[in-house]
């Protein structure tokens, strides 16, 4: 595996997963700055409405909805997706399974830069006439089938294809994933040895994969309706436009777990080993992981209590949608208990993790208030859902992610990062998130719906103003908060302290390669004797016992 | 100080949907507090410490386990409690619409509210119709039923006051109704993204108390009487 590539063939046209796994990170964290970006345009614009937005302009209202959009179809889509999901996936399925690389790893460079493509074709379509897409991210028609209703012409259609490649892709990178962890696993590495993240990540592939194609058919038939005429979701020529929002949830809801499940994946890795302590409940937590999995196929309509559908539909959804949080209790109830009596550290990953897990808690909570159909009638469509949406995919998408790279990143670049810049990090981001977003719970419980773009047009939300704007401040000095890491990222790149193997004496199989790894991994391929989180096992003097020691005596090797 | 949180009520129904969002803020409230709490204390008593070994427990078999399926088991009882609560009300609220005493149309498009009232006949479709923007009259006190519709993309039909929203898609009559109990006025919004005139696109619901209702249909339909 040691033939010398040429420059492209190791860096940009690269098969090797882990080449991957970074560029799709890079992508993903350039994607995250404009992101930033216009959740920064839009918190000025609604506390201070109308006024020029320092280092920018004025904000139009139709520029507003396009800010709304790309906002969230940049942090679902270009942030969460690429980063949780394709890279972390992809550095760690491999190594943690201990296989040298992915089962087809052509196909992974090519679904890199198929979401390349879909990147391009995102960028493309702030500049083009018209401006970009302006129906929201879930692109509801009416709204998003006629140019006429929005003004936007091909920076709507180019989203729909931006989507589509977007889509493309990950359902060569989840094939891949499967194929990957079902026939390249280790000797030894059983299916009940497999590090959660793994499981995680594997169901998150299945989930998407089985959730993607009606929304694939969904969307060609939004750009027919759009391009050629057809009237599939108008009314005027005999169409429905509750089928796209039928269309759109039913991959929606599983959506938001694929982002999840890898997010508290990467919490469970990192909990055990600054807990010195296996994690509690492995079986309980992978078999709520698939319940979970299950469920999120039929909790859709939850988003359509009050589209219009049979009102008589709603009480199912709604009871199977709160119904849902038993699974996720059970996951977030195992993370506390692995706590209990453990030997706790708090690096950075550590930080990050356990504010994961504190900031899920209340999103998972605030589920069960829009979950709950009658109650959902007032808080629909109100920022109490901005926000609890927030509290779950911010705290799984940037606290995990971070709490990710801060410990996964000596095994990627092979060096450290800075802990107390990490620290700093940390702190500040958890307080700003907090006071960002805790108030917005009330602005929406006030009435405020999302998406206006000037509260101070209704009288009703004017005596809120005053806490707008100090989500405003907080948001903005979340983002400024950023700059410590953005420093400890590119400083510790080049300038950081070199890493050993192991730094944090962690048991599974990524950490017994080289730090970075060469490509192909490992010099032999790992043997696997026991489960993952074997830490302070009675078996051995040290806290820790990777997967691939042998122990002498016989009875060890039962684990 | 919670009541504080959301604009005042004026519907029948609105108290019930208050109340079960308060049945769900301490049920869920108690579990924030009780999970959080936990964190904090097992992160402060078992912080690491000089030759303090952490304890060897992995929670596979059912004796461990119990530790969470315990509490488990508790939530999906407290959802089911939730479930059966919300169920109630949803047939109160949208199950079916009670005989009501008025009839008025509101359809949706970019970027008001076109609010017709069938007039004395009381039906819709008869010259004596009136259409008025943006603002809607109806009394305390009486059932009113509203026909929503739009002309273009989905709007939603919002009145924080009322408690009530509902969606108006174009294609499709959706019926929706309230019973407003204390006069005054209150706005309507669009809680749908529905153009770039949707921030701003609201009307006004004026809730009459009975002699001021006489005095309004009065002063819109002269002829009769």
């Amino acid at each position: 595996m040691s033939e010398e590539l040429s420059f492209w063939r190791t860096y940009v046209f690269s098969t090797d997963h882990k080449t991957i796994a970074k560029q799709y990170l890079s992508l993903g964290l350039f994607w995250a700055l404009v992101g930033g970006l216009t959740a920064y345009l839009m918190r000025w614009q609604l506390a201070y409405p109308d006024t020029e937005v320092p280092g920018w302009g004025f904000i139009a209202p139709d520029f507003y909805n396009m800010l709304v959009t790309m906002h969230g179809t940049i942090m679902v889509f270009f942030v969460a997706m690429p980063i949780l999901l394709a890279s972390f996936g992809n550095f760690l399925i491999p190594l943690m399974i201990g296989s040298r690389d992915m089962a087809f790893p052509r196909l992974n460079m090519l679904s890199f830069w198929v979401f390349s493509l879909a990147s391009l074709t995102l960028l493309i379509s702030f500049f083009v006439p018209g401006g970009a897409a302006s129906a929201g991210w879930t692109g509801y028609p009416p709204l998003s089938a006629k140019a006429a209703y929005t003004g936007v012409n091909w920076g709507l259609n180019l989203w729909i294809l931006a989507l589509a490649l977007e889509f493309a892709s990950f359902l060569m990178g989840g094939v891949n994933f499967l194929t990957t962890t079902i026939n390249l696993r280790a000797p030894g590495m059983t299916f009940f040895r497999l590090p959660l993240i793994v499981w995680m990540q594997i169901t998150a592939a299945v989930l998407f994969m089985l959730s993607v194609g009606p929304l694939i058919a969904g969307a060609v038939m939004l750009l027919m309706d759009r391009v050629l005429g057809t009237t599939f979701y108008l009314p005027e020529g005999g169409g429905e436009p509750l089928l796209w929002q039928h269309l759109f949830w039913f991959f929606g809801h599983p959506e938001v777990y694929v982002i999840l499940l890898p997010g508290l994946g990467i919490v469970l890795e990192i909990m055990p080993v600054f807990s010195r302590k296996p994690i509690f409940g492995y079986r309980p937590i992978i078999y709520s992981t698939i319940a979970a999995g299950m469920l999120s196929f039929i909790v859709w309509a939850h988003h359509q209590f009050l589209s219009g559908m049979d009102p008589r539909l709603a009480m199912p959804f709604s009871i199977t949608t709160i119904i849902i949080s038993v699974p996720f209790a059970l996951i977030v109830f195992a993370m506390i208990a692995t706590l209990w009596r453990a030997s706790i550290s708090f690096p950075p990953p550590m930080l990050f993790a356990l504010g994961t897990l504190s900031i899920f808690i209340l999103g998972g909570l605030t589920g069960i208030f829009n979950g709950s159909a009658p109650v959902d009638i007032y808080i629909h469509d109100t920022y109490f859902v901005v926000a609890h949406f927030h509290y779950t995919l911010f705290s799984a998408t940037f606290f995990a992610g971070f709490a990710g790279l801060y410990f996964w990143f000596p095994k990627m670049f092979g060096r450290m990062m800075n802990e107390p810049l990490g620290k700093m990090h940390f702190w500040l981001t958890f307080i700003f998130f907090n006071a960002g977003f805790v108030p917005m719970h009330f602005v929406g419980l006030g009435g405020m719906m999302r998406r206006i773009a000037n509260p101070m047009q209704y009288e009703f939300l004017q005596p809120l103003q005053p806490i707008n704007t100090f989500i405003t401040i907080a948001s903005v000095l979340l983002l400024l908060s950023q700059i410590p890491f953005v420093v400890n990222f590119l400083w510790s790149l080049m300038r950081g302290q070199v890493a050993e193997r192991n730094p944090w004496q962690a048991n599974t199989l990524e950490w017994s390669a080289a730090s970075p790894p060469p490509h192909g991994n490992f010099e032999t391929v790992p043997a696997v004797y026991r489960s993952p989180y074997e830490y302070s096992s009675p078996e051995a003097a040290e806290d820790w016992l990777p997967q691939d020691r042998p122990l002498a005596s016989p009875a060890a090797a039962r684990q | 100080m919670m009541a504080s949180w959301f604009p005042e009520n004026i519907s029948t129904f609105g108290g019930e949907i208050d109340s079960l969002f308060y049945l769900i803020f301490y049920i869920t409230g108690a579990w924030f507090l009780l999970t959080e709490g936990l964190i904090i204390f097992f992160l402060v008593r078992y912080r690491r410490s000089q030759g303090q070994r952490a304890v060897y427990v992995h929670g596979n078999n059912l004796k461990q386990a119990a530790w969470i399926l315990v509490p488990g088991a508790i939530v999906l009882l407290l959802d089911l409690w939730i479930d059966f609560r919300g169920a109630e009300v949803w047939a109160k609220i949208k199950g079916r619409v009670p005989p009501s005493d008025l009839l008025v149309q509101v359809t949706g498009k970019q970027f008001n509210w076109e609010i017709v009232y069938p007039g004395p006949d009381a039906r819709l479709g008869t010259p004596d119709d009136l259409q008025i923007d943006n603002e809607l009259h109806v009394p305390a006190g009486k059932v009113v039923r509203v026909l929503l519709k739009s002309k273009d993309v989905i709007h939603s039909f919002f009145l924080p006051n009322l408690r009530l929203k509902q969606d108006a898609v174009p294609g499709r009559v959706i019926e929706a109704w309230f019973e407003a109990t204390t006069p005054g006025r209150y706005e309507l919004p669009c809680a749908e993204l529905c153009g770039f005139g949707h921030s701003g696109m609201s009307g006004w619901l004026i809730v009459h108390g009975p002699e001021e209702y006489e005095k309004w249909v009065k002063e819109h339909w002269p002829s009769e009487k």
